[in-house]
């Protein structure tokens, strides 16, 4: 196992390369300005970083629905809103958080860090890229502008039928709510191809399959869930809009359909959704306890076996959603088992970080303190998920605030305690600035605090008996004081999440200028000036251990590659491709598609097309044919100056 | 946490053997989770304090062995002797077969719950009267969207279904009241379908039920005599059934013994001639949303309705 | 002349590069098709999952309410034309890797014709299917044109990817050395091709045994 080395000299090889290169290097890869050039970038760190402050206002907004709602929940029979709305809000809250807030937030990570971290200079398919983000941004407008016109979706994030289908929701709320994940869909879909193919082709020469960082494994094993778990999404949620808008009976139990079919197809999307958005938040964390522990990752091949077994097992466990429906003993026997089972997974990736920091020297800095608190954190929300594998007291406590608490602890602590120490780490090289420690400090305290108060007496208002997504309670039921506390912990939270809001935005603009290794970190993306330029390395080095920073031989890759044109590439707009297995280079390298407005052309008239279909003006969905069109000039096989053509290829139609 | 408010309807103060099972489940799970965490936050501080201690060397090798032992072999360990114990609580909970005392169709409607006595004919609404010490059984449908019936001080809560029957294992220990309500989101008025276990004793329940299924019982006073006339010709009659008078409706609830109940609007507000009056006249703006339109009656013959309906014990 | 370049030449002068269907490792793109076609073929398992789900819940006769049970010989004649419809598409691929544009047009036709023909059929079915029942029969007329219409659609997106492939073909574009986008279209109608498969057997078969 490697051992981080001196930086000081090391560090320089890289910029000793951009000072040899860097300027050949802009002309083919230019920085470009203005309007048009903002439209149709195609740039997967200006992606990235679109996808990441897109999601952070989606998540501002989920995040003043869920204050509005506590506010209403802070005593017995509350009047700050009517029933119709807080059926709005917390449905609304619960669909944005997760696909509007954590899956994209933790895609705008992997799109600024996976290339970089891969040692290569764009993703596979950089336009299918920009589409995705203008997607899932037009998708955010869908769902949150419904709320404006009282049309949001009102039958909670997992809307079952028959409540939601249009006898019991009439309106547009649930036309919103399929037609806006359906939209969404493609995005996400897209997004995890384009992680797939990037990591298989696009790695580093030497960058062999046991070298790959941990972050990029677990990128690639989410996008492997979203390719299998969101079909049984899509299908339920076309099916849903089909009884609505056209008659079909696939839900309805009157007529032969089955209203439990719905509930499997939701759960079997659903449950490997939750390990999609906490798979990447966990590969922030392997990333940053490396650094701060100056050592490689203990049991790397553990870590990286537990990442694909959570991915494969999440499919198998869907059902401990469903104890309480009344289904078979022996189908609840074995899904309790299997959601058992899962845990040791999870087990594996807590302790190689604690081993990692226990046979490291701990260095406690800002990013590192909100992993300790993610580790708190995600294991009191681990625990509390290990009981509902119990069958019977997983009956006895669904849709209970037990519920809302266990998934508090593994979303906001498991996911989001991560991003903003992924935030806090990568920072400098987000945006070439330092963050201040004191502002991140009190970030990291007030938030801690706030969340604990907010979410831990949701476990006992549940105990008590209090059933989730009510909008009023009675005084005599024991759960005001939780309750009470619960609403203050929120605006503690919200103190300290505008805090940390606050210490990211006065970076920007009084931070200290950063250094392109600040932490001495061990992956690529610290071989890159801070930010980036638009060909992320000067030279693209050779991987000769899994931290490659650390290690002599990748970093005089640099500079011994200065001289080596076909290391640097600077003649063409291309990148390398490597063999899936072993990354050996493979010819020729892969030209890349320039900016172009066509994404966006597509995106637009995909979203024109959902939009009139939502209104149920079928007429204008004829729409699609701009984006029919489009695509075809996109894939149209145009003349090319490296003949075999690669990049952006057979990504889009469908 | 176990001594908290003595009226919350806590799953820590069992009441009934399925609730206290669970109840012991609870803790035995609450002090593995304890335990572990602990383990793991001992670790983490460890391994915060060896960093403070500057010099130190660190350790190259790789932690398979650590994360093997520590991560694997434990939490298998621990993780197999819980699933058993899960097992054995779950078959616990299946009773063996022995039959119930009654047995009580409960219909979840939006939102209020349908109760009826198949075998003696009575038919109530939002409260589930048992007797004490002996086995129930609930058999539940819905008569539209999910929802889920749940008595935390006697019983986990089991969905009721659209197009599916379940049925629910139900005993109270000791006579008394005991809160439940729906769990699984059922739209606008989901936060106000409660109800109410009452487990009386035993001889207790019998004369309730026989009572209960009755029909309802003759006006005896002029008032009731009118408001009988009133309810049966306004449109309370299309949606409402009073046994033993042409009020035949199936919409709403069954008002036979209406003046026994101890709430209204399935837990909204208690039973009282106040908010009886408020009820009919805007059941709206007591629980919005909720599927009886308002009734707006001349306040006379409000009056005599009343009367009447005061006089359905 | 740089590299690169160099490089290129001199591979299309070597022997061995005349035999040009050795490939040089996959392509981004060939995963990026792979990929895609992944995620189709599970929302068609979801979706014929879904039907067997609904059937083993469902009591008494299937298909239910006196639907009769799916006539089989229009469906196996379509069977017959799409499945035949490989074969040229098989040539095609093969015949451009070896630069014969002529081949690929023509194999490219051929597929086209055959899938049309087989979107023509399935329109006649429809139109028998629709006098006996429609998509608000039950659940199950619901899923049986959700199945059988979403895999018409996808026949549809094939042709036109055809379609637009012959198009290239007719303007040159696909050579012995640049052929990949047509090994994609090819993988795709098989795929097409192969779910066609499933659905036979879920649909039409398995409700005679
Ligand atoms: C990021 C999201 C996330 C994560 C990571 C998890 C992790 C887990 N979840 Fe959770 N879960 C949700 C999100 C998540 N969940 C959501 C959103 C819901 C509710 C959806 C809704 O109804 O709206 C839910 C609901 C939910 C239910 C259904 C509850 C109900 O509605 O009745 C169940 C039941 O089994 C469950 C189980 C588990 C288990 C066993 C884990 C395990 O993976 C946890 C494993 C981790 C640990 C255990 C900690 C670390 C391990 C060790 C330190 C090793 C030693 C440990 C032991 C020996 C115990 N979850
Ligand atoms: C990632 C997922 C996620 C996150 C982060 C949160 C965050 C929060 N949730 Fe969430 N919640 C869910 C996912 C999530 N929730 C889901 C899936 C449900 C189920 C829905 C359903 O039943 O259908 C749910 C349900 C739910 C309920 C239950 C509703 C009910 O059953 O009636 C409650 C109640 O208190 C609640 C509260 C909160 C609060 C107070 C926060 C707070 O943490 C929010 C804090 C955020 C803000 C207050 C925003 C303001 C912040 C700033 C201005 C600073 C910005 C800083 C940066 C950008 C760095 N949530
Ligand atoms: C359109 C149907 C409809 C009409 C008409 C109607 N009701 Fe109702 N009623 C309901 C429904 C539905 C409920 C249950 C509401 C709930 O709890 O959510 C109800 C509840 C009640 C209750 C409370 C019962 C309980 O146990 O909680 C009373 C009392 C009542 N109605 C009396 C009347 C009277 C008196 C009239 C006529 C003046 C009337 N209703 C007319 C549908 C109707
Ligand atoms: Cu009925 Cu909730
Ligand atoms: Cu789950």
């Amino acid at each position: 196992m490697t051992v981080k080395p001196d930086t000081t000299t090391a560090a320089s090889a890289p910029r000793a390369a951009d000072d040899a290169v860097g300027e050949r290097l802009s002309e083919t890869w230019p920085e470009e300005h203005g309007l048009w050039a903002w439209f149709t970038t195609v740039d997967h760190k200006k992606i990235g970083r679109r996808y990441m402050v897109t999601a952070a206002a989606y998540f501002v907004l989920a995040g003043v629905a869920a204050l509005v709602m506590r506010t209403q929940l802070a005593g017995p029979n509350g009047d700050v809103v009517d029933p119709e709305l807080f059926d709005q809000l917390f449905s609304l809250h619960g669909t944005a958080m997760i696909f509007l807030f954590a899956t994209p937030m933790l895609f705008g990570f992997g799109n600024f860090l996976v290339p970089l971290m891969l040692g290569t200079r764009d993703m596979a398919f950089p336009r299918l890229n920009a589409f995705g983000y203008w997607v899932f941004a037009a998708a955010g407008i869908l769902m949150f502008g419904s709320l404006l016109f009282e049309a949001a979706p009102n039958a909670g994030w997992f809307a079952y039928v028959p409540l939601s289908g249009s006898d019991h929701s009439p309106g547009y709320n649930l036309d919103v709510y399929t037609l806006g994940l359906l939209f969404l869909g493609v995005s996400t879909t897209a997004g995890a191809i384009n992680f797939i193919v990037t990591a298989l082709k696009l790695r580093a020469p030497g960058m062999s399959l046991n070298r790959v960082p941990v972050f990029v494994w677990a990128i690639v094993v989410t996008s492997f869930m979203v390719i299998f778990a969101l079909p049984p999404l899509n299908v339920a949620n076309a099916m849903l809009f089909l009884d609505r808008r056209f008659g079909t009976n696939f839900f309805d139990t009157a007529e032969g359909g089955d209203a439990v079919l719905w509930q499997h197809l939701f759960w079997l999307f659903g449950h490997p959704d939750v390990y999609i958005i906490v798979l990447p938040a966990l590969g922030i964390v392997s990333a940053i306890v490396p650094t701060f522990s100056r050592r490689a990752i203990a049991a790397y091949p553990l870590i990286v076996l537990a990442t694909v077994a959570t991915g494969i097992i999440s499919f198998g466990v869907w059902v401990h959603h469903m104890f309480a429906v009344g289904l078979p003993d022996l189908s609840l026997t074995f899904f309790s088992a299997a959601s058992l089972i899962i845990t040791v997974p999870a087990g594996i990736q807590v302790f190689c970080w604690l081993g990692t920091m226990l046979m490291g020297r701990l260095v406690l800095n800002v990013a590192m303190l909100w992993v300790l608190g993610f580790i708190v954190l995600f294991v009191l929300g681990g625990v509390t998920g290990v009981m509902f594998a119990i069958v019977p007291f997983d009956q006895q406590t669904t849709d209970s605030y037990f519920v809302v608490a266990h998934f508090h602890y593994v979303l906001f602590g498991g996911a989001v305690f991560p991003i903003i120490a992924g935030l806090f780490y990568w920072w400098p090289k987000f945006t070439g600035r330092m963050t201040s420690r004191r502002g991140g400090l009190w970030s990291f305290w007030l938030t801690f605090a706030g969340f604990n108060l907010a979410f831990f007496p949701m476990h006992i208002s549940g105990l008590l008996g209090m059933p989730r997504r009510i909008y009023v309670y009675p005084g005599d039921t024991g759960w005001t004081v939780w309750n009470l506390l619960s609403t203050l912990g929120a605006y503690l939270l919200t103190v300290g999440l505008l805090v940390t809001l606050g210490t990211l935005v006065h970076s920007l603009r009084r931070g200290e200028r950063a250094t392109d290794d600040p932490w001495g970190g061990e992956t690529l993306e610290w071989a890159a000036t801070s930010p980036p330029k638009v060909y992320n390395l000067p030279v693209i080095p050779t991987a000769h251990s899994l931290t490659p920073m650390w290690d002599e031989r990748s970093l005089a890759s640099f500079t011994d590659g200065i001289a080596d044109d076909e290391r640097v590439l600077a003649h063409q707009h291309a990148v390398l491709r490597t063999s899936e297995l072993d990354g050996r280079l493979e010819h020729p390298p892969l030209e890349m598609p320039e900016d172009s407005p066509l994404p966006l052309v597509v995106a637009a008239s995909l979203f024109a097309g959902t939009l009139a279909l939502l209104l149920g003006w079928y007429e204008g969905t004829l729409v699609l044919l701009v984006a029919v069109a489009a695509l075809c000039w996109w894939l149209w096989p145009h003349r090319s100056p490296i003949p075999e053509d690669g990049a952006d290829g057979g990504g889009g139609q469908t | 946490m176990a001594a908290c408010d003595s009226s919350a309807p806590s799953t820590l103060s069992p009441a009934g053997p399925a609730a206290r099972q669970i109840t012991g489940l609870w803790w035995l799970l609450f002090w593995i989770s304890a335990v572990v965490s602990v383990v793991v936050f001992v670790l983490l501080g460890r391994a915060v304090l060896r960093g403070r201690r500057a010099g130190e060397r660190v350790n190259t090798r790789s932690g398979n062995r650590f994360v093997l032992i520590m991560g694997v072999a434990l939490p298998v360990l621990v993780l197999a002797g819980v699933y058993v114990v899960g097992l054995r609580d779950m078959r616990a909970l299946q009773h063996d077969g022995e039959p119930a005392a009654y047995t009580v169709e409960v219909v979840g409607h939006k939102w209020w719950w349908e109760v009826r006595y198949p075998d003696d004919g009575a038919v109530t609404a939002n409260e589930i009267h048992i007797p004490a010490g002996e086995p129930v059984d609930l058999e539940l449908t819905t008569e539209d969207v999910n929802h889920s019936l749940w008595v935390p001080e006697l019983a986990p809560k089991v969905d009721l279904i659209a197009g599916r029957t379940n049925t629910l294992r139900l005993e109270a220990d000791e006579p008394g009241e005991y809160r439940g309500q729906c769990a699984e989101f059922c739209g606008l008025q989901h936060a106000n379908m409660a109800f109410i276990v009452v487990a009386h004793p035993p001889e207790e329940f019998r004369s309730w039920l026989a009572n209960e299924s009755e029909p309802a019982p003759e006006p005896d006073t002029q008032p009731a005599a009118e408001g009988l006339e009133v309810l049966e010709s306004s449109s309370c009659a299309t949606c409402h059934t009073v046994r033993g008078t042409e009020a035949g409706g199936t919409l709403g609830p069954d008002l036979t013994h209406l003046a026994g109940r101890r709430y209204l609007g399935a837990g909204a507000v208690p039973n009282n001639p106040g908010h009886l009056a408020g009820w009919i006249s805007d059941a709206q703006s007591i629980k919005p949303g909720n599927e009886m339109p308002p009734q707006p009656l001349p306040s006379e013959d409000l009056q005599a309705l009343l009367a009447y309906l005061e006089t359905l014990e | 002349m740089n590299a690169v370049d160099m490089r290129s030449v001199s591979r299309a002068t070597e022997p061995e590069a005349l035999a040009t269907e050795r490939p040089r490792g996959r392509t981004p793109a060939w995963w990026g098709m792979v990929l895609l076609i992944t995620t189709e073929v599970v929302l068609f398992a979801v979706l014929l999952a879904s039907y067997f789900f609904v059937q083993f819940t469902t009591e008494g006769p299937w298909p239910p309410g006196g639907i009769r049970t799916p006539e089989l010989r229009l469906p196996l004649i379509m069977t017959v034309l799409l499945l035949s419809s490989s074969a040229p598409m098989a040539w095609a691929d093969r015949a451009i890797r070896r630069g014969y544009q002529g081949q690929l047009a023509a194999g490219l036709a051929l597929a086209l014709l055959l899938g049309a023909a087989f979107l023509t059929l399935q329109g006649i079915e429809y139109d028998t299917k629709l006098a006996e029942f429609t998509w608000t029969s039950y659940a199950y007329g619901s899923l049986f044109y959700a199945i059988t219409g979403f895999h018409g659609f996808h026949v549809a997106a094939g042709l036109f990817m055809i379609g637009f492939t012959l198009v290239g073909t007719l303007r040159g574009r696909y050579t012995y050395e640049r052929h990949e986008r047509v090994r994609q279209v090819a993988f795709y109608w098989h795929a097409i091709d192969g779910l066609w498969i499933l659905i036979l057997s879920s649909l039409y078969l398995s409700p005679h045994v």
